[in-house]
């Protein structure tokens, strides 16, 4: 006779051989299609109207049923609405998992990007099994398994100013779960051009924001923003680092606020801006201008009338990936293979390791000097007595009078051309003694892909 | 001659990094010929409270684009922008937008 343990054991793999078979159906289902075609859109027919609830139906949503703002014509009016989930990150993880739990008919996964670990901390439909696929077939796969009701059309593409207002029109309200300026410009043109409701919200490291654009004579998000920030003042998150909770936070509140406009009880944020401060613990409610009347999008004479080049409006790519600097001559930087040649040879040397100490904690090399790229910037005497200390004891290994060649580290090359840049100002104005200064292209994160596969990456 | 004033000056959204992290500043602002406006106020900020990197915070007399400026909890814009004159016990909020997710 089988055990109790025999049964769950076997009833967990159908389960999973079950979920790996539909992931497999699906990932199929997109291939074929991308065969075919690769740049058509799913095609979707408009949703049914829906006369009643079924008893399925009124046992699963029973808890929200009773609730008299939604009661049964909510609920039927959620079953017949549609959402474009603009990012399955962070924010469009919960949110789309709480659309589907109370039970909106359809919903439309668009992104780009494919699963990876570091993803795992926030995005919370996807697992460990599914890394490096699509995101949009992972968080469909998981929204099968919780809602086999809810329609998920994925669609494993960036949203670009080709598609957007095709894929807008299909839908009847839009959420802005993405990662940059250039599609949040994208997502909110396409939207006044195709008269849709936006709920848009964002997060950076303890902190979140959400407001619904384009609502019945709100403002929109040009209203707001008319200009975009210059490209060196945005943090993303990999670099301003952020905490999974606090992106579950306004996922959830974005979901609300779909679900309050989808079952047409209106939304709270339009007009207003909801601040989130997760390190504190406090929810701040501001109120925003009013639509502006000569608001390039949403005005009374748009200059938008057809979408338009955002990551030129912008000046970044429509991505989060982070940005590559390219402020030093090739002469002036060295490769980490070179790099690592050099250290096996035994040349006297300095490395300097210029990241914040947060992530030198994190893991380093260790015989590097650590001296943050802030400490730099602001000539820190301590930092600098350090450095011309190193370097002094350097140079007695060195031949007399051959300047110290120092190299200088960081996670992606980035920093460390701006300290190579500080560095060699400090040794023009005599403030440090006479060295030569090198970057180290691709930083630790190319150390660790190219020399040494130990080393972790982050 | 204006009296000096009393003002909160808080700044979020990431702005606080070139404050040396410090969201909130209750700050006291001199007496003065002219009335304390936000230009001013602007002026008054980059020389005492900015500690590093002004052209991420300022843009020309003004703020740079994606900083949101709330006076009391509402949007500049409703109040007068840089010419809304400043009472005492006014709270000014610098919010600089995030756009990660």
């Amino acid at each position: 006779m089988a055990t109790r343990e025999e049964v769950l054991a076997l009833q967990a793999e159908v389960a999973r051989r079950e979920e790996e078979l539909g992931s497999l159906k699906q990932r199929l289902a997109a291939a074929l299609l991308a065969e075919q075609e690769p740049e058509r859109l799913v095609p979707v027919s408009p949703l049914p109207a829906k006369a009643a609830l079924s008893r399925d139906e009124i046992l699963r949503y029973s808890r929200q049923l009773v609730l008299p703002e939604l009661g049964v014509h909510g609920q039927l009016r959620l079953a017949t609405a549609s959402v474009l989930i603009v990012g399955c990150g962070g924010l469009g993880c919960p949110l789309a998992q709480y659309l589907a739990a109370a039970g909106v008919g359809r919903l439309g996964l668009v992104d780009y990007d494919v699963v990876e670990m570091s993803n795992l901390a926030r995005q919370v439909l996807h697992g460990e099994a599914l890394a490096g696929q699509a995101k949009v077939f992972s968080a469909a796969a998981s929204l099968r398994r919780l809602n086999s009701a809810v329609e998920c059309v994925p669609y494993a593409q960036a949203l670009t100013p080709a598609t957007a207002l095709d894929l807008v029109r299909r839908y009847d309200v839009v959420a802005d779960c993405s990662d940059n300026v250039p599609t949040r410009y994208l997502v909110n043109d396409a939207c006044v051009l195709a008269g849709r409701p936006l709920v848009s919200a964002s997060a950076l490291r303890f902190e979140g924001q959400i407001t619904v654009y384009h609502y019945e004579g709100g403002p929109c998000y040009r209203c707001i923003f008319p200009q975009p920030p210059p490209a060196e003042t945005v943090t993303n998150c990999a670099d301003g680092g952020v905490l999974g909770v606090v992106t579950g936070v306004l996922g959830c509140l974005q979901a609300l606020e779909v679900l309050k406009i989808a079952a047409g009880l209106g939304p709270s944020y339009s007009g207003s801006l909801l601040l989130f401060d997760a390190l504190r613990g406090r929810f701040r409610c501001i109120q925003l201008r009013s639509r502006r009347p000569d608001c390039a999008a949403c005005g009374e004479r748009p200059s938008v009338t057809d979408l338009q080049d955002y990551e030129a409006l912008c000046g970044c790519s429509a991505t989060d990936k982070c940005r590559s600097l390219q402020l030093l001559s090739p002469e002036e930087r060295v490769s980490v293979t070179d790099y690592k040649r050099l250290l096996d040879s035994g040349t006297p040397h300095l490395l300097l390791d210029v990241r914040p100490q947060v992530e030198v904690d994190i893991c380093r090399l260790p015989h590097a000097l650590h001296i943050p790229l802030k400490h730099l910037e602001r000539r820190d005497t301590e930092s600098l007595k350090l450095l011309g200390e190193a370097i002094q004891k350097e140079k007695q290994g060195a031949h007399e009078g051959v300047a110290l060649p120092i190299y200088v580290i960081c996670k992606l090359g980035n920093d460390s051309q701006k300290a190579v840049r500080i560095l060699q100002s400090l040794t023009a104005a005599q403030e440090l003694d006479s060295s030569t200064f090198q970057d180290v292209v691709g930083g630790l994160m190319a150390w660790a892909t190219k020399i040494d596969g130990t080393f972790p990456q982050y | 001659m204006a009296a000096p004033l009393s003002v909160e000056v808080e700044f979020g959204g990431g702005a606080e990094l070139l404050f040396d992290g410090v969201k909130k500043h209750q700050v006291t602002l001199p007496g003065q010929e002219e009335p304390w406006d936000i230009r001013n106020l602007l002026v008054w900020i980059k020389k005492n409270l900015l500690k590093e990197r002004p052209e991420l915070f300022i843009q020309g007399d003004s703020v740079r684009p994606g900083i949101l400026v709330l006076i009391n909890d509402a949007d500049w814009e409703l109040l007068g922008e840089l010419d809304y004159q400043l009472q005492d016990q006014d709270s000014v909020l610098f919010i600089s937008t995030l756009h990660g997710g």
